[in-house]
């Protein structure tokens, strides 16, 4: 792999917690104290300039509210953010934040809900362009939307429908041009391609690697699929109750999965080419994220959990080659090759 | 050679609207075996879990059953009097949704609705029927059932949820059991849990499955054959291996190549442009050849019926001029 370029996007101990407490008076009467859910808990990434990064991990795990932290939609609750240098959360709240904002956009899971149906394509594409003022001139405008329209490979006359009319994949589309609308050179996707068919979503995942192409733009991509994450990433993050689990080039953690988590998940992937490899099944769920069990919150699902990972939590340790991964027991190399 | 145990043959389903009539389900001919799992997958809008909803009665108006038959046991079920049929579902044949929340009342313990279940199909005493709740739940995987069956549906997790449903599907010990997108709703690690329950049970039981998903991966994993649908019709049919690696049709060829693949590095995927046509736009001839990379003039005029392609059958000329050669 070639020397990496300075990262883009920083993230240092990134942490958020949500507080899901009972209402005051309820609380008081039964005597509950408050509830805290610690939704992102100490994560660290970087993501280099023109590089997709990939977060994977099942329902609960915060890889949503870390997306919509890195575009300032929650305030964290500690740790940095930095994006090209730049104090994020600092940034973003001083006077100078529309032009941190610009630089910086997000692409949403369901193309239904994220665009408004009483407005034409037309004004949906052209609010961002209207909000930072960057095209003044209507009719320049009417052309940068055209210009936009045509590069997510719509018709430049479909400006004029409403998003009623169009398919799944093209409302997609549709929002994939409005992020574009400003420019940004990083793109947060929260599981764009999560409510498509897959016919269609094998268009919009072409469709992005070519806007990447072209336009050198820098991805953190949210999935829960590890198939559509290796086919669009360069670096993995597997997350599990708020904390990354193992962070890996995509080809060193498909080829040679560390954690026992990301072994687990990659087990439980249907094997549709029906190769007949060996595979172990799948055992327990998810714990209650309010509830996190002590030490590594994965020891009671792990088959090499003992009484280390029951008591102490593991950190994310560097193993060379950028694998990091928080496990005692590869630490220990208890691992079983 | 016995009947098998669900033949559907023909079936067509409208939806009658003001102006005329929308056919939805277009000649869908298929066969179960007992102790058979058939895949149905398809697209959003191909017309399976349309399927699904016509064999077990439960077509939401104004949608009818317009033609053809479905035999189960070789008896004929799609022309019985509502009254019958609400016997022959729950008893006969088990229905599984995809989002087991809503499946379940919330209002009531799980122990309550499989009781209700067990004793509305089975002569079974209060007693009895309790015993045989706990049983099931421990069939399907659940931990404790004897504590867990007094709990209510929200104390239990999504995976623990669709175990219950199975377990209330599986109630009266059905022969036929309708899975609709089972797994969908669940995360992978759980999903691959439910899958492997459903073949566990269906081996067990001896029951038949038609199992409805969008979801390659789902089919490969627990289905012995598939039919893959478009636009209301079966373009084809046969073994799960053979389908997935040598499809004959080049509407299941595009699905499969714009999966992304574990095992090797493509640049790009495989692409269907367009996408499948809504019901009152269904293209002449062939519903697939506007999307076609080998639509020939014949495409575009008549509708292939399925034909022998080795051992699957597809519905496209090209293997009809195949077949002819």
């Amino acid at each position: 792999m070639t020397a990496r370029a300075e990262p883009l996007v920083e993230v240092r101990d990134l942490a958020k917690r949500f507080d899901v407490s009972a209402p005051w008076l309820e609380r008081v009467l039964d005597g509950r104290p408050r509830q805290i859910v610690h939704a992102v808990d100490g994560v660290s990434f970087d993501i280099a300039r023109g590089e997709t990064l990939a977060l994977v991990g099942e329902s609960g795990c915060g890889k949503s509210t870390v997306a919509r932290l890195l575009v300032g939609l929650h305030p964290p609750s500690a740790g940095t953010l930095r994006f090209d240098g730049q104090d994020l959360v600092a940034e973003l709240a001083s006077p100078r934040a529309a032009a941190l904002r610009r630089r910086l956009q997000m692409i949403f899971q369901d193309p239904y809900a994220s665009l408004n149906p009483r407005w034409s394509v037309r004004d949906i594409v052209a609010e961002p362009l209207i909000e930072h003022g960057l095209e003044p001139d209507a009719a320049a405008r009417r052309e940068r939307v055209a210009e936009l329209l045509r590069s997510v490979r719509l018709d430049a006359a479909d400006a004029d429908k409403y998003p009623h009319q169009f398919s799944g994949g093209q409302r997609q589309r549709i929002s994939i041009a409005r992020a574009l609308a400003t420019a940004p050179e990083f793109l947060v996707c929260d599981e764009p391609t999560s409510a498509l068919d897959v016919s269609v979503q094998a268009q919009v995942l072409n469709l992005m690697r070519d806007l990447q192409r072209e336009r050198g733009l820098t991805y953190l991509f949210i999935s829960h699929n590890l198939a559509v994450v290796r086919h669009v990433s360069d670096q993995v993050g597997v997350m599990y109750l708020g904390r990354l689990v193992e962070l890996a080039p995509k080809r060193t953690l498909f080829a040679q999965p560390r954690h026992p988590y990301t072994r687990m998940l990659l087990d439980a992937i249907p094997d549709i080419h029906l190769s007949g490899r060996a595979r172990t099944p799948v055992q327990g769920e998810v714990p209650n994220p309010l509830a996190p069990p002590s030490g590594c919150s994965f020891h009671p699902r792990c088959p090499l959990a003992n009484a280390r990972c029951r008591s102490e939590r593991p950190a994310l340790r560097e193993l060379g080659e950028g694998v990091r991964v928080a496990c005692h027991a590869v630490e220990e190399d208890r691992l079983a090759a | 050679m016995t009947a098998p145990l669900l033949e559907v043959r023909d079936l067509r389903v409208d939806f009658p609207h003001r102006r005329g009539s929308l056919r939805a389900l277009d000649g869908v001919s298929f066969t179960i075996e007992a102790g058979e799992i058939l895949g149905v997958v398809g697209e959003s809008g191909a017309g399976k879990s349309l399927t699904g909803a016509a064999i077990i009665g439960l077509l939401e108006p104004p949608g009818r059953i317009a033609g053809g038959e479905v035999r189960l046991g070789g008896a004929r079920i799609d022309d019985l009097p509502a009254d019958a049929l609400r016997r022959i579902r729950g008893r006969r044949i088990g229905a599984i949704f995809q989002d087991p929340l809503t499946s379940l009342n919330p209002l009531y313990t799980v122990g309550r609705q499989l009781v209700e279940t067990i004793r509305t199909h089975l002569p079974l005493d209060a007693a009895q029927a309790r015993a045989r709740a706990i049983e099931l739940l421990g069939e399907t995987g659940i931990p404790a059932p004897e504590a867990r069956i007094d709990h209510y549906p929200h104390q239990f997790s999504g995976g623990m949820r669709q175990r219950v449903v199975i377990a209330l599907a599986l109630a009266a010990n059905p022969e036929l059991i309708v899975a609709d997108e089972p797994t969908t709703a669940l995360d992978v690690s759980i999903q691959a849990q439910v899958i492997g329950l459903l073949k566990r049970l269906c081996k067990d039981h001896g029951a038949a499955v038609m199992l409805v998903t969008h979801d390659m991966g789902v089919i490969a994993e627990a289905c012995d054959r598939v039919a893959v649908m478009y636009a209301g019709r079966i373009v084809e049919i046969g073994p799960v291996r053979e389908v997935i690696h040598a499809p004959a049709h080049p509407y299941t060829a595009g699905l499969m190549g714009s999966i992304p693949a574990m095992d090797e590095d493509r640049e790009r995927l495989l692409q269907i442009d367009g996408a499948m046509p809504r019901l009152n736009a269904i293209p002449s001839g062939c519903a697939f050849h506007p999307r076609c990379p080998h639509a020939m003039e014949r495409c575009r005029r008549e509708r292939p019926e399925l034909a022998s392609a080795g051992t699957t059958r597809a519905a496209c000329w090209l293997v009809h001029e195949a077949q002819a050669a």
